[in-house]
């Protein structure tokens, strides 16, 4: 798989969908037949990919809210791991 | 774990309406109960909307909407609404008959998130007889249908002895109707499956065979379909971890009203199901006592009970206990420390015998289809 590039724009893959789920307190992606639940900063990434932001403005939201630095590495591999999975995809 | 009082019981995450037990097709095996025709009659729009709510207040979200064929209702649409704006993901579980293009166009606007379509077989013949029905080119048409309404496009076959060795052929179709996913789901043995085991278990070298076949289109398929092969229970060792216990995440109602840890979980005796016109989803959840007893370990015997496996597996499923030992409370004898295990690898013996020399005959074990008559002389019939 090629690297995430910074200038790309994740979207929610096909038929996934993801919420806050009050009785879990956590965010859940929802799949046919399937669930899984989020870490916290898995849940952070995932709701902030919304296929008009791009990763460079996701990780500097995500180190303004959470008053992190370097961060963007770990954003990407997050990315190119849920895409791997379908959780995710990327728009032309 | 605390039990009793609902203080340790988690949410039930995964919510299954059985809408109605009326079905326009006859699957030999179905995993409905076989005196499915002495239920009372189906709860109504209204009450289905009542459980729908009290269950999502109790953290369910993944909602199941099935039967018997659930579109035979006329408030399926209505209901996906509801359970949409609800916050539900809903997966509709469908044969496909009845699912016409205004039918599609009108629940996709409802917010149906996800329709699984199953098939019996990749022949129209098969497909037919199994399920006793004309149904094979209504179901591509449905196939068709679900790709154009942008649908991920899951295809259900279950498999058994009479079609096992067509699994070639189903993924090939699987592949023509441009399906993401496949699940071969070999036929566990509850309902009318139960009734029909000796002609449905396949021989071992038919599973070896289809699991070879399978393997070998995946490789050539690659990431573009995603198939699930899921073995019979009793070629396993080690028993499931069915619906992850009784209990913890897994909530049916039946047509009737009848809640039930598992949609097989109806036939176990000396369990008082509650119904939802009697009582809130809540109190049936967490204080019920039939919900209640297979939580935990308390009603383990051994070899569950001192084994290191139990908070893995849960002794496996207390349905198939039942049903080879007469007692819901021992080791799913799947398991091969089950001092019941023989039973097990018998029936596989059977199975194979039968393979080597072809077919059964039909007058020695007739395979009995699911229908309303069949229905009616089982229900007469104790035990069920």
């Amino acid at each position: 798989m090629s690297a995430i590039s910074l200038s790309a724009k994740p979207a929610l893959g096909r038929g996934f969908r993801l919420q806050w789920e009050a009785a879990q307190e956590a965010h859940v992606l929802l799949y046919p037949e399937g669930m899984v639940k989020l870490n916290g900063s898995a849940g952070a990434i995932m709701s902030r990919c919304d296929g008009v932001r791009t990763v460079s403005e996701i990780v500097a939201d995500l180190e303004q809210t959470y008053g992190a630095t370097g961060l963007s590495d770990d954003v990407t591999a997050f990315v190119a791991l849920a895409m791997a999975r379908k959780w995710l995809e990327i728009q032309e | 774990m605390t039990l009793g009082g609902g203080g340790g019981v988690g949410p039930p995450l995964w919510l299954l309406l059985e809408l109605t037990y009326r079905c326009p097709l006859h699957c030999v095996f179905c995993y409905n109960p076989t005196d499915f025709a002495r239920t009372g009659s189906e709860l109504d729009t209204e009450s289905w909307i009542r459980v729908l709510r009290e269950a999502r207040a109790l953290g369910a979200v993944q909602l199941g909407l099935s039967g018997g064929e659930p579109l035979v209702r006329d408030d399926v649409e209505p209901l996906v609404a509801e359970a949409h704006s609800l916050g539900y993901y809903v997966n509709l579980i469908t044969s496909g008959v009845g699912l016409s293009e205004p039918r599609i166009a009108a629940l996709k606007a409802a917010g149906l998130d996800h329709i699984q379509l199953s098939f019996q077989d990749s022949t129209r013949e098969l497909n037919d007889f199994l399920s006793s029905t004309r149904t094979f080119e209504l179901k591509a048409k449905v196939a068709a249908l679900i790709k154009k309404f942008a649908y991920p496009m899951v295809l259900n076959v279950v498999l058994h002895r009479l079609n096992i060795d067509h699994v070639g052929e189903i993924l090939e179709m699987a592949e023509r109707m441009g399906a993401d996913y496949v699940e071969l789901a070999n036929t566990q043995y509850y309902g009318w499956a139960w009734l029909n085991r000796a002609r449905l278990l396949p021989s071992r070298e038919q599973l070896q065979r289809a699991e070879e076949i399978t393997q070998r289109f995946r490789e050539r398929v690659g990431r573009k379909m995603q198939i699930f092969f899921v073995v019979p229970d009793y070629y396993e060792k080690r028993p499931k971890a069915c619906m992850n216990g009784l209990g913890s995440v897994f909530l049916t109602i039946a047509p009737d009203g009848t809640a039930l840890p598992c949609h097989a979980a109806r036939m176990l005796p000396g369990l008082a199901f509650p119904n939802v016109r009697e009582a809130s989803v809540r109190s049936i959840w967490q204080e019920s006592a039939a919900f209640n007893h297979f939580r935990g370990e308390a009603w383990m015997k051994e070899p569950c009970r001192s084994c290191p496996e139990r908070s893995k597996d849960f002794g496996g499923c207390r349905c198939q206990a039942y049903l080879l030992t007469g007692d819901a409370a021992n080791a799913d004898p799947v398991c091969d420390l089950s001092p019941h295990h023989h039973l097990v690898t018998q029936a596989i013996e059977r199975a194979s015998r039968a393979d080597a020399r072809g077919e059964l005959a039909a007058n020695e074990a007739p395979l009995v289809f699911r229908d309303h008559r069949a229905s009616v002389a089982l229900a007469g019939r104790e035990p069920a």
